[in-house]
């Protein structure tokens, strides 16, 4: 079956199954392997990626399901060589240890400082409670989206960042 | 206390830098074994076990192998036909790869379909018949030594019964008699219940094998690359030297990418019998179902103390599942790891252990999840004792543990089963810990909660660890000492590129490593490139586990750097026209004495050593030098934590309000990074103390084989942690420092649980098992609580 | 690596499409919504419906309008969605209370209302919330729309009245004054599926609870109500007394069962200690004491 969607801007067509998981149209045909998969249920998030406008686990949606749609991988959460506040807060707060978490972690950090500049401990916390690092024990990844609001604060008019895809 | 090394030494490269390996992880660019894509590449499924213990009468892949993209199907006996049905443990027990008599765990491997996508091997595995008759199980490891008890492994030669070993420590007699005159003693059953480490990352392998230049090439999760070449070559009799195994970025380990799994000798059979690469990733039921568990230790413990609080003793009793397998991962000649190490940070007269080792029909693993080889259990079992004692006694259980801290002057001290700590100042963590808690304002609030029937529990734990496995003389895996080598290429214009044996998981070794070799040749960390995790660019040494890279492969970093720096030393001599005795190594340079402004930096010093220079007689040319480092002693970090809870009685529910951890791990080389390895124990602590645990049915039935069943916390269960340091560097490492990936893991559950056990003190609640979900805190005060380990009936 | 098997997908564009694929069909479709229910389903392979008829695309399923004395919610309506909607909070604190605590925000974003009263796990926590705030569902067939009501919408575990060649479209509410309602759920960790959770909505005329819906969810009560309970408050007065007698009626009649979430004596225990506070929430809101 036919699929066209537009993955960090560019547009890709693919003949799949109709069977085929949007995450392994990512990884294994579109090969951006940034995008992990680390379970069987739904339940870890480090397949997240953003579907139109929202973070969705794409091991839950099928390819097809995304057909004209608009996908944003952590490929493209940089803009060029400059990275977006959200990359550069994990790595000045040590948001991540071995990484593999980190993708999904940081497309829905982004989300929620589209949605809310200026997060509490917990709301960072509670946007994040669908995905599982099983290495920092998410304090320096609250630091990481906490670092970015404010970084983004005293930038301004980051709104736009990375809202593209 | 000062180390060698360490006396008024300037930071130097030393401190909390932002890591190295971070810019290709943001950018979504690291490379996993997942995203390893060859030419011509094949993708593996593997059959497994619906039932717990059952004969395998018939495997019929013929209708798998009409599907028209399957290439091949392995089953047990394909591979009995190579010799190769079986492989050696890590224990020195044997492991079926694929099963051929029987199948003695749910979710054991019995066949292997290689297909041209990973769709089609999937669905390939429901065209595979096998015929079983079912066995009945050994489920409940407290009947697995039953009279009547099935025999689990009947593959092995004079086997009458479950037991893999009877094994102990300490002094028996001296332990009884200070039982028999104490004043007061006190003693509990408790289990620590089989985990799983769960990396995000699941295990897999990439194998390519070459059938003209005779080559092997293995992408894999492996924290053990060299031990893993070694493993495959006595496997296949495939020589070593054409063996190469690359372990790329690893999604976290933990201890689950120590051991050989069948699956990737399956991917590496496959790919000769194909000639093809294949690629074998496991799916999250197949890591938690059949990959290496953890703990699993069915204990009583006892302690002896006078009436006063003196604490005098400790003994205890084990009963240990090892599963079907004894796969455990361990120096070999201590089948209970260093459990021996359970008289924790007291000063105590005697002690004594027995742990018998069981053959249940469950996976096979135990040494896994950042445990320190079983000190998390030994540290769990005496910090719960030293609980109940403060009970007993009603005495404070900081004080009682205060009273009862080795002092620093005792270090270094013998324990009585025989370790030697090698540095410490204990009272000082601990009124660390108080300190940054408000430990007595803590204590006043929950009086007073209680008197308004809320119910609010202090925990604390002291630990000691013995970590960076290890001496030689006493530590081995299947014969190979736990030594570690590094290799280090200084280059014309002074960079550096350093190899080690070890294997990140996500510890930061890029940019640690390049801190100790910066710190001791005047360089910048950036000046250096660490290369680790591929055998053919790296030397020898046991990998990455027990919290023995920075204790052992960077003791070696160090003394190459040392190495190098020595060198330099003469090469400078002849620079400057000088004899070395008259150059001091001052701020990174080699200086001229009386003369500090003169000197040469190593990158100077490294362009003279490649160029025309004359150099002394028996000066070689270059800079580059190489180390092995075989430790004196283990290192032993400490850590005293402080974890506050909140307990809704009339649901069970537990919230953990803080958690206040000191820890001393000796030097710091980069305080960030050890700082998240403390964040991330800590989560483990609250993730195995109210949530992870794996039981299993009375079939034998895997409870916990999906993230649905098997909870790991989230965000919103782990509180934002308090941290705090003491320094007590190591005497006997390079640069004074210990290991630090394992301490909190270690130490933290029984914080935990010692908390919600003094918040429902007012229940008359002694003891509760782990995890205490909300059922089973509501059972402990019932007064009925449930096995962990077994079906919640 | 779990997948789902082979299947055929077609993309339904309204709701005669999607009642003309159906019939189509037949059986061997299902409709895929979210498909936060069904994929995993299928990747366990514990379904394998022959052909999807994904109605993401029917964006006039996605509302949630006031129509005078009732709330009107697109089967299509995502959790997120109904969460963030303040008409809804406003009227229906219970929705808030339940969302906020349904799997995460992630799930939340294409999980959808419908879906999860057609998925019928006997852990559903919208399915309580309904049958506490007395909804009704509409159903689209062949042969036109049926109303009904959200005490007869299960047929079982897994199970709804909805036929195969039918479409479940929306959900109603009835919005009365006096109202006040809230939810209380139990779980090992954020993100869990309930050990038990407890809904319940309640009008007040003074101190005398002149209606109330109790809403139950895993323990196996019958339409996920407690009807014995709510028969009880009818007419009494508000006090402690009675709404920890209702929690009792509540747990004496369902029929939890044991499993690695909590031993059945616990989960009685729960649907009374949650069925009592929860109700307690519900008075204090409907007299305004509290949000
Ligand atoms: C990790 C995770 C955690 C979760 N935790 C919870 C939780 O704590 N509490 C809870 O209640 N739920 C929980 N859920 C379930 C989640 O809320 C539901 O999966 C989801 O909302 C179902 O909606 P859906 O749109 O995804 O349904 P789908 O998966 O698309 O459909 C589910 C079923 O309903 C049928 N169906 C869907 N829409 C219609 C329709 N309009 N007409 C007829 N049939 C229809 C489908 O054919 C299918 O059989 C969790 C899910 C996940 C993945
Ligand atoms: S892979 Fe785990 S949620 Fe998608
Ligand atoms: S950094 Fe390893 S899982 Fe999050």
């Amino acid at each position: 079956m036919k699929v066209t969607l537009t993955v960090n801007g560019t547009e890709y067509a693919r003949d799949v199954e109709p069977r085929l998981l949007l995450i392994h149209l990512l990884r294994d045909e579109l090969g951006l392997t940034g995008s992990h998969w680390g379970c069987d249920t739904s339940n870890c998030g480090a397949c997240v990626v953003w579907l139109d406008d929202t973070p969705v686990k794409s091991c839950t949606v099928l390819a097809v399901m995304a057909d004209g749609r608009r996908v944003l991988t952590v490929e493209g959460l940089a803009n060029g060589a400059s990275l977006d506040p959200v990359q550069q807060g994990f790595a000045q707060c040590h948001g991540l240890q071995c990484g593999f978490c980190t993708p999904g972690m940081m497309l829905t950090a982004r989300w929620l400082l589209n949605n809310n500049p200026h997060p509490s401990p917990y709301q960072v916390r509670e946007a994040i409670s669908g995905q599982v690092c099983r290495c920092t024990g998410y304090e320096n990844i609250v630091k990481a989206v906490l670092w970015a609001a404010e970084y983004e604060a005293a930038e301004h008019g980051a709104a736009e960042h990375g809202a593209g895809g | 206390m000062t180390g060698p090394g360490v006396a008024g030494q300037e930071t130097g490269a030393y401190g909390a830098i932002p890591r190295k390996e971070d810019a290709r992880f943001v950018r979504g660019q690291g490379t996993f074994v997942d995203d390893i894509s060859l030419p011509g590449m094949l993708h593996g499924a593997i059959l497994r076990s619906p039932l717990a213990h059952a004969r395998i009468i018939s495997v019929d892949a013929s209708a798998a192998l009409a599907h028209p993209k399957v290439e091949a199907v392995l089953t047990g006996a394909d591979l009995a036909g190579r010799g190769l049905a079986w492989m050696p443990t890590l224990s020195a027990d044997v492991q079926a790869v694929l099963a051929t008599d029987k199948v003695r765990f749910q979710g054991q491997e019995v066949a292997f379909v290689v297909a041209q996508d990973r769709y089609a091997a999937r669905d390939a595995l429901e065209l595979i018949a096998v015929e079983y008759e079912p066995l009945p199980p050994v489920i409940d490891a407290r009947t697995a030594l039953a009279e009547d008890a099935p025999l689990v492994r009947d593959d092995l030669a004079g086997r009458a019964d479950n037991r893999v070993f009877d094994w102990n420590a300490g002094d028996k007699t001296a332990t009884d008699a200070v039982f028999a005159t104490a004043e007061v003693t006190v003693g509990c059953d408790m289990v620590y219940p089989r985990s799983h480490p769960a990396p995000l990352e699941t295990c897999g392998i990439v194998a390519a094998s070459d059938a003209v230049t005779g080559r092997l090439t293995v992408w894999s999760t492996s924290q053990a690359p060299h031990a893993h070449r070694t493993l495959y070559s006595v496997i296949t009799g495939l020589p070593e030297h054409k063996i190469r195994i690359v372990s790329p970025d690893l999604g976290g380990g933990f201890g689950s990418k120590v051991p050989v799994y069948p699956g990737y000798l399956c991917a590496i059979v496959a790919s000769m019998v194909t000639g093809r690469p294949v690629k074998w990733v496991e799916d999250r039921s197949e890591n938690l179902m059949s990959t290496a568990f953890a703990r699993d230790y069915h204990m009583h413990g006892e302690i002896a103390a006078t009436a006063d609080g003196r604490i005098l003793g400790v003994r205890a009793r084990v009963l240990a599942d090892h599963g079907a397998f004894n796969a455990t991962a361990q120096p070999t000649k201590y089948p209970a790891g260093f459990f021996h190490i359970f008289t924790g940070s007291y000063d105590l007269q005697a002690a004594f252990c027995e742990v018998t080792g069981v053959y249940t029909n469950k996976a096979p693993g135990g040494v896994a999840y950042s445990c320190s080889f079983r000190v998390t259990e030994a540290v769990y079992l005496v910090e719960r004792l030293v609980d109940l004692l403060a009970r007993e006694l009603e005495m404070d259980p900081a004080q009682l543990r205060m009273r009862n801290l080795l002092r620093p002057e005792q270090f270094p001290y013998t324990c009585p089963t025989g370790w030697q700590y090698d540095s410490g100042d204990y009272p000082r963590a601990l009124a660390l810990a108080m300190d940054l808690a408000g430990y007595q304002e803590l204590r006043r609030e929950q009086a007073e909660r209680r008197g308004r029937g809320e119910y609010m529990g202090i925990g604390i734990s002291f630990f000691t660890e013995g970590v960076g496995a290890g001496p030689r003389a006493h530590m081995d895996i299947l014969g190979l000492g736990m030594a570690d080598g590094a290799d280090l290429r200084v280059h014309p214009t002074g960079k550096v590129v350093l190899a080690v044996s070890v294997q990140t998981q996500g510890q930061g070794h890029e940019t640690t490593f390049a801190q100790l070799v910066a710190h001791e040749l005047g360089l910048t960390p950036d000046d250096v490139e660490v290369v680790h995790g591929d055998t053919d660019r790296t030397p020898f040494g046991l990998g990455t586990y027990g919290s023995r890279s920075t204790p052992v492969s960077g003791a070696a970093a160090v003394l190459a750097a040392r190495k190098v720096r020595d060198r330099a030393r003469l090469v400078a001599a002849a620079m400057l026209e000088l004899s070395p005795d008259d150059l001091d190594w001052l701020d990174g340079k080699w200086r001229v004495r009386g003369d500090p402004d003169r000197g040469a930096g190593i990158a100077e010093i490294a362009m003279a050593a490649h160029s025309s220079l004359e150099l002394p007689d028996g000066v070689e040319g270059h800079l580059d030098a190489s180390a092995v480092y075989n430790p004196p002693n283990l290192t032993f970090p400490f850590g005293a934590y402080i974890c506050v809870t909140d307990v809704d009685p009339g649901t069970g529910e537990v919230t953990v309000r803080r958690f206040i951890a000191v820890d001393d791990c000796g030097v710091r080389i980069n305080p960030m990074i050890v700082e998240g390895q403390v964040h991330r124990g800590l989560a483990d602590g609250i993730g195995m103390a109210l949530m992870q645990a794996i039981a299993f049915d009375e079939n034998g039935n895997c409870l916990g084989g999906s993230f649905m069943d098997y909870l790991l916390p989230t965000a919103l269960e782990c509180p934002s942690p308090e941290l705090g340091a003491t320094v007590t560097p190591s005497p006997h490492h390079p640069v004074g420092a210990k290991g630090i990936g394992e301490s909190a893991t270690v130490g933290s559950p029984p914080a935990v649980v010692n908390s919600v056990v003094d918040a429902l003190a007012p229940f008359g609640v002694r003891h509760a098992d782990m995890p205490l979900t909300p059922a089973n805190v509501w059972r402990a005060i019932q007064g009925r609580p449930v096995r962990p380990d077994l079906a919640v009936s | 690596m779990q997948v789902p098997a082979q299947v055929e997908y077609e993309r339904a564009g309204s709701v005669e499409h999607a009642l003309t694929l159906l019939a189509r069909y037949g059986p061997a479709a299902r409709v895929l919504a979210g498909g936060h229910s069904l994929i995993p389903m299928m990747k366990l392979r514990l379904a394998q419906p022959e052909v999807l008829i994904d109605i993401n695309g029917i964006t006039d399923l996605c509302y949630i309008n006031l129509t005078g004395t009732q709330l009107r919610i697109g089967t299509l309506t995502r959790h997120a969605q109904l969460l963030e909607s303040s008409v809804a909070g406003e009227h229906f604190a219970i929705l808030h209370d339940a969302e906020r605590v349904i799997a995460d925000p992630i799930v939340r974003n294409w999980g959808t209302v419908g879906g999860s009263l057609c998925q019928a796990d006997p852990s559903e926590d919208l399915s309580a919330a309904f049958a506490a705030m007395k909804g009704t569902m509409i159903i689209h067939g062949p042969d036109g729309s049926r109303e009904v009501s959200a005490r007869e919408f299960h047929a079982g575990p897994y199970e709804t009245v909805v036929g195969s060649s039918e479409l479940l479209t929306e959900i109603r509410l009835p919005i009365r004054p006096g109202g006040g309602s809230g939810y209380r759920k139990v779980s090992r960790r954020a993100g869990d599926w309930p050990v038990v959770a407890a809904g319940a909505a309640l009008l007040l005329d003074g101190d005398v609870i002149t209606d109330a819906g109790i809403g139950l969810t895993a323990v196996g009560a019958t339409h996920f109500a407690a009807a014995e309970a709510e028969g009880f408050l009818r007419g009494r007065t508000a006090t402690p007394q009675t709404l920890a007698r209702a929690g009792q009626i509540a747990a004496e009649n369902c029929r939890p069962v044991s499993d690695q979430r909590g031993p059945a004596d616990y989960k009685r225990h729960l649907a009374c200690e949650l069925t009592t506070r929860v109700l307690g929430v519900a008075v204090a809101r409907a007299r305004g004491l509290t949000t």
